[in-house]
């Protein structure tokens, strides 16, 4: 168990390192000269001087790259160029809409998909089934972005039991906050739930017909307890693998829906900071996306090891 | 005390069981014997209730005056694990992964019984220690994957006896199990029966088995039940020909075996083959394996040479390396005296060829039967002109007819396979075939067929067979030599007839011991 | 011969009809969507305008049919992309299997996983601004592990069968192994991924161009149409909900051709149901 994760945890290591050299690169050696990339044809020697020198960009690419590493880790993000405060403190602020957002819609993804597949899956080639299984099609095409107008279509224009946008602060206490990012959460889970029972379904109904299913049988189990006590775990193991690849598509997918619901979360802030050239923000904003995956893909591994005794090697 | 009277079922109208009438008393083992497809575990699973959907059984399974056919699926999950239980064959997958042995024979017991959970484990223990696994050596919990097959197959059993069944079925328990493991599990069957005065309805293709084991027999074809009797009196007159026919299949011997030529084909010198073991510390050389350890021998012209060993003791790795598929650590192997290796030329691999286990993952399911016979030509850089005539003559010399050539595999049965894998084997004319277990999945009848086509084809062509399998009744009715091999060593080498009636090696008198055998009396007939 | 799936049909019935209307926009549209006509704006569907016009008086249905163009092209490049790429090195993982190279591409392969396409897009627009092409690249890399794994998943199992022994046997070579008996045997799998990778490309790219990331005005597209309409979400919804259906009705028909591939292709259910 330790060695497994200890292996993960070295992997996980590695590839934030190799991702953070992918991420430099793009935005701070294919560029040429940030400095000037982000003033625009423009600006006069001076400022770009200036801003090269702000930016600590005259240092060769290796002592940049340290220092801005350095910086990350001890959680000094740089300084945005356009907001004039240190990035670290966007980040924070943008991240309290940004992530309970997408935990909120993983939530509430795995809460109905686990449920509803279950149902298809033991009501298999049944009405029910079929129905459920049309649903998750139906689900699984809707583009979320558009799922959310429609929402906002329905329960703010027409019955307005929501409001179509913004967001109050958790200042203004839960409730408000909450009841703010219900039908953005809602959009973002809906597809990712089609996706997460049908494979709930799949995989449990591949588990049924494993031989041990047969042996539980034979002990005098119905096929209810069978179900609950062997058959679930089991089936567990492959939808959890999606869970975690969900997770990058609630995050990138809750950049795109914070825009139609007009949230200030990190979506907004990368978005502004690309017109606007601000690359400090677009470079440290990508890395903590990127960090959150792997980050989350790593909790996943762990979970495996939970669920799967065969991961676990005894010492 | 279960009495099966006109046992009928069929799977979307295509009949699978007809008539079936059988009884079992407490105490009593009863053999059903069949080749596969003959309804012997749909049997089994009719008495449990457990059959596939769509299926439909009519008659009666009468047990203790109670009619399970017809029982609501509640009225049988009581009985089921309590009075009536039932182990499979494949013990590698009829265990849970994701939960410890201890829970899941513990299980037995709280879903019958209202029992503390403690209480249940403690039941567990003792029956687990029952059936030869003591809590010292293999604690309650272990995960299945920690056991090797023939312990899964304890746990099994301990789960099915947990509460004392009445009866017990054993469908093909032993079927994937080594020899030695076998004779050890069906001891154990044998001592629980009298132990605990149950039921035992033991189902197995081999005859060999029931012999040793049942009380009285039944014999299964095709859905019916085409003769039962006490065992050594149905072994004796053997009155129904399918019987008859049975039997000898499974001890065929096909007519002469190959007097070979003094000439060495094959000599392999002190081979030593290691592999990589997953590494237990993260820095530090991964510690290797040894699976074949100095392994010496020599195959002559035209000669028969058995290889004999249980799974895991390298025969396998050490086919592997004759057929030049992989590069040994120490030592070497020679073919007319030149080197095999991955990398030798491929006119000296045209001289060696393999038939597998498999009938059915030895071929490409896309390809055609004409391209799969004639993929060892590409052995000689293009095939040539007449490669189709070739083709169709190997496929006449294995008894198929020319127009199999057009079509796919999955169209012919498995026995009808293992020709097109022998055809493929002898189209470039080798001469050596390594024979990998290539008889050890099919059937007793047609595995007959097939050792007379080989038999044939040796003495026509003059080919060397390296035959290699775990069942030491077939190595003994077609090989002139044999070599024994345990933990990647030849422990014992000599003429077949010899080391079997003669073993020196200890290791060699437990497995001759431990395969089950017809006693030689009841075949006088 | 097998009944085809009835999703097969509702799916192809779908995604062709869509497929066809773009294709004859190329030849033919009902009206010209470069030239603007404000006077026409806002019309509700009428017989001359089917489903109305938008803003700047530009026929919708016109638009939907141009616009579908770069949507599928996108998607089919970004396919084409991971297919080309990801296939081979899925093969090359699996037919060396366990070695530093199988390490170094399925490694790769994790670290894509954690750039999601999105973030892909971007980081290349913050370099290079947004285009059409970003969304191609953007896309197509993330699918490039996709298909990496599914082909080296399938080819793994292709592997430990016998016939591949025979054909060692035979002196044939990894890579001609790996094309002549893996390829055929796993075509069955990244077909049916591909249509799973097309319907999602459509998607993707419908959320890279509504964002700003993908393709760029004039150039219609559906995600761009559903950007453009959503400031008149308030006052003519119908401007947003077209296109949508549009992606709907493509992801919808692509993913049933995929699901009902899965059920013909796939022995195990195909002998199920015979």
């Amino acid at each position: 168990m330790l060695r497994y994760l200890i292996t993960r945890a070295l992997s996980l290591g590695a590839s934030l390192v190799v991702a953070s050299l992918v991420i430099f690169t793009m935005i701070e050696v294919i560029p040429g000269d940030p400095a000037s990339f982000m003033l625009g044809l423009n600006a006069s020697e001076d400022t770009v001087a200036a801003l090269r020198d702000e930016l600590g960009l005259n240092g060769t690419l290796s002592t940049r790259y340290l220092n801005w590493i350095g910086g990350l880790v001890a959680g000094d993000f740089g300084t945005s160029y356009t907001y004039r405060v240190p990035v670290a403190e966007l980040v924070v602020e943008r991240l309290q809409v940004s992530l309970p957002l997408a935990i909120f819609a993983l939530l509430l993804s795995t809460l109905i998909a686990i449920p509803v597949g279950l149902i298809a899956a033991t009501r298999r080639g049944e009405m029910t089934d079929y129905t459920i299984m049309g649903a998750t099609q139906m689900g699984i095409a809707v583009p979320n972005f558009w799922f959310a107008m429609l929402l906002v279509l329905v329960f703010a224009v027409q019955l307005r039991w929501f409001s179509a946008g913004g967001f109050p602060g958790w200042d203004a206490g839960i409730g408000p906050a909450l009841k703010s990012l219900t039908l953005p959460a809602i959009a973002l889970a809906l597809p990712q739930a089609s996706i997460l029972a049908r494979v709930m379904r799949s995989s449990l109904l591949d588990v049924l017909h494993q031989d041990y299913m047969r042996t539980a049988r034979a002990k005098g189990l119905s096929i209810a307890q069978a179900t609950r006590r062997h058959a679930l775990r089991n089936a567990l193991i492959p939808v959890l693998t999606i869970i975690g690849l969900q997770f990058s598509f609630l995050l990138a997918g809750a950049i795109i829906i914070e825009n139609v619901f007009f949230l200030p979360g990190l979506g907004r802030l990368i978005f502004q900071a690309i017109t606007q050239r601000d690359l400090v923000v677009v470079e440290s904003v990508v890395m903590l996306l990127v960090f959150a995956v792997i980050l989350v893909t790593f909790l996943v591994d762990v979970a495996y090891a939970v669920v799967d005794p065969r991961l676990r090697r005894r010492a | 005390m279960i009495d099966l009277q006109n046992l009928s079922v069929s799977i979307h109208d295509t009949p699978i069981l007809q008539d079936v009438g059988l009884s079992i008393a407490p105490g009593q083992v009863i053999g059903l014997v069949g080749e596969s497809g003959s309804g012997k575990s749909m049997t089994a699973l009719a008495v449990m209730g457990l059959l596939p959907r769509g299926a439909k059984a009519s008659g009666q399974i009468m047990f203790d005056g109670l009619d399970l056919n017809g029982l609501d699926d509640d009225a049988l999950c009581s009985l089921r694990g309590r009075r009536i239980s039932m182990i499979f064959q494949e013990p590698m997958t009829a265990l849970n992964p994701v939960q410890t042995i201890g829970d899941q024979v513990a299980e037995c017991a709280r879903i019958h019984r209202t029992i503390s959970r403690d209480g249940a484990l403690r039941l567990a223990a003792e029956k687990l220690t029952r059936v030869g696994l003591p809590q010292d050596r293999v604690p309650l919990d272990r995960y299945p994957h920690e056991l090797s097959g023939g312990q899964r197959q304890r746990v099994c059993i301990a789960m099915a006896i947990a509460l004392h069944p009445d009866l017990l079925i054993a469908d093909e328990p032993t079927t994937a199990l080594d020899v030695t493991t076998q004779a050890q599990i069906l001891d154990l069957l044998k001592e629980l029966v009298a132990e605990e005065g149950m039921g035992l309805l033991l189902i197995t293709h081999d005859l060999a088995v029931v012999a040793g084991m049942a009380d009285r027999v039944a014999v299964m074809r095709k859905g019916k039940i085409v003769e039962q009797g006490e065992t050594e009196i149905l072994f004796r007159t053997m009155s129904h020909p399918y019987t008859r026919q049975l039997l000898e299949a499974s001890n065929h011997a096909p007519a002469g075996i190959a007097q070979p030529s003094a000439a060495p084909l094959l000599q392999v010198n002190n081979a030593i083959r290691d592999y990589p073991l997953p590494r237990t510390r993260l820095l530090g050389p991964a510690p290797q394996f040894r699976a074949v350890d100095g392994v010496s021998f020599t195959l002559n012209k035209g000669e028969s040479l058995g290889l004999v060993g249980e799974s895991g003791c390298g025969k396998s790795t050490l086919s592997r390396a004759i057929l030049g598929l992989e590069a040994l650590q120490g030592g070497d192997i020679l073919l007319n005296g030149d080197p095999i290796s991955p990398d030798m030329d491929t006119a000296r691999r045209a001289g060696l060829q393999v038939v597998f286990q498999d009938p059915y993952g030895s071929f490409n399911p896309r390809w055609k039967v004409e391209k799969l016979v004639a993929e060892p030509f590409h052995l000689l850089g293009a095939r040539p002109e007449d490669w189709r005539d070739q083709v169709r003559q190997a496929l006449a010399e294995v008894g198929l007819p020319g127009e199999a050539m057009t079509r796919y595999p999955h169209e012919f049965s498995g026995g009808q396979r293992q020709r097109i894998a022998i055809a493929r084997a002898l189209i470039l004319r080798p001469e050596l075939i390594v024979l990998d277990e290539a008889v050890s999945a099919l059937d007793v009848s047609i595995r007959a067929d097939i050792l007379d086509l080989l038999a044939d084809l040796q003495a026509k062509h003059g080919l060397a067979y390296l035959f290699i399998s775990h069942d030491l009744g077939v190595v003994r009715n077609v090989t002139g030599r044999v070599l024994v091999m345990r933990a990647g060593q030849i422990v014992e080498e000599g003429e077949t007839e010899t080391v079997f009636t003669t073993p020196q090696h200890d290791y060699t008198r437990n497995l001759i011991n431990a395969a089950p055998k017809i006693p030689p009396a009841w075949r006088t007939a | 011969m097998t009944r085809l799936p009835v999703q097969l049909w509702i799916g192809a019935a779908l995604s062709t009809s869509l497929l066809a209307a773009v294709l004859i926009s190329f030849l033919w549209t009902p009206y010209d969507v470069t030239t603007l006509n404000i006077a026409e704006k806002l019309k509700a569907p009428s017989a001359s305008y089917l489903l109305g016009t938008d803003h700047f008086g530009r026929d919708l249905l016109s638009m939907l049919m141009e616009g579908g163009r770069i949507s599928i092209s996108v998607a089919v490049l970004a396919v084409g992309i991971g297919m080309g790429l990801g296939v081979p090195l899925g093969l090359m993982a699996a037919a060396n299997r366990g070695s530093w190279l199988d390490e170094v591409i399925m490694r790769g392969n994790d670290l894509i996983f954690a750039f999601p396409s999105l973030v892909i897009a971007i980081l290349i627009t913050a370099t290079f601004g947004p285009s059409a092409t970003n969304a191609i690249i953007a896309i197509g890399i993330f699918n490039i592990p996709v298909f990496a794994r599914v082909a080296r998943g399938g080819a793994l199992t292709i592997w430990t069968r016998e016939f591949i022994m025979a054909a060692k046997v035979a002196g044939k070579g990894k890579i001609r192994i790996s094309v002549e008996h893996i390829l055929p045997n796993i075509a069955n799998l990244l077909i049916v991924q591909g249509t799973i990778q097309f319907s999602l490309g459509i998607l993707a790219e419908a959320g890279l161009s509504y964002v700003g990331l993908g393709a760029q005005p004039p150039t219609p597209s559906w995600g761009r149409m559903l950007a453009d309409a959503q400031t008149m979400i308030y006052t003519t919804p119908r401007l947003a909900i077209a296109p949508g259906l549009a992606i709907v009705a493509m992801v919808l028909g692509l993913n049933l051709i995929g699901d009902g591939l899965r059920d013909l292709l796939d022995p195990r259910i195909r002998r199920a149901r015979e």
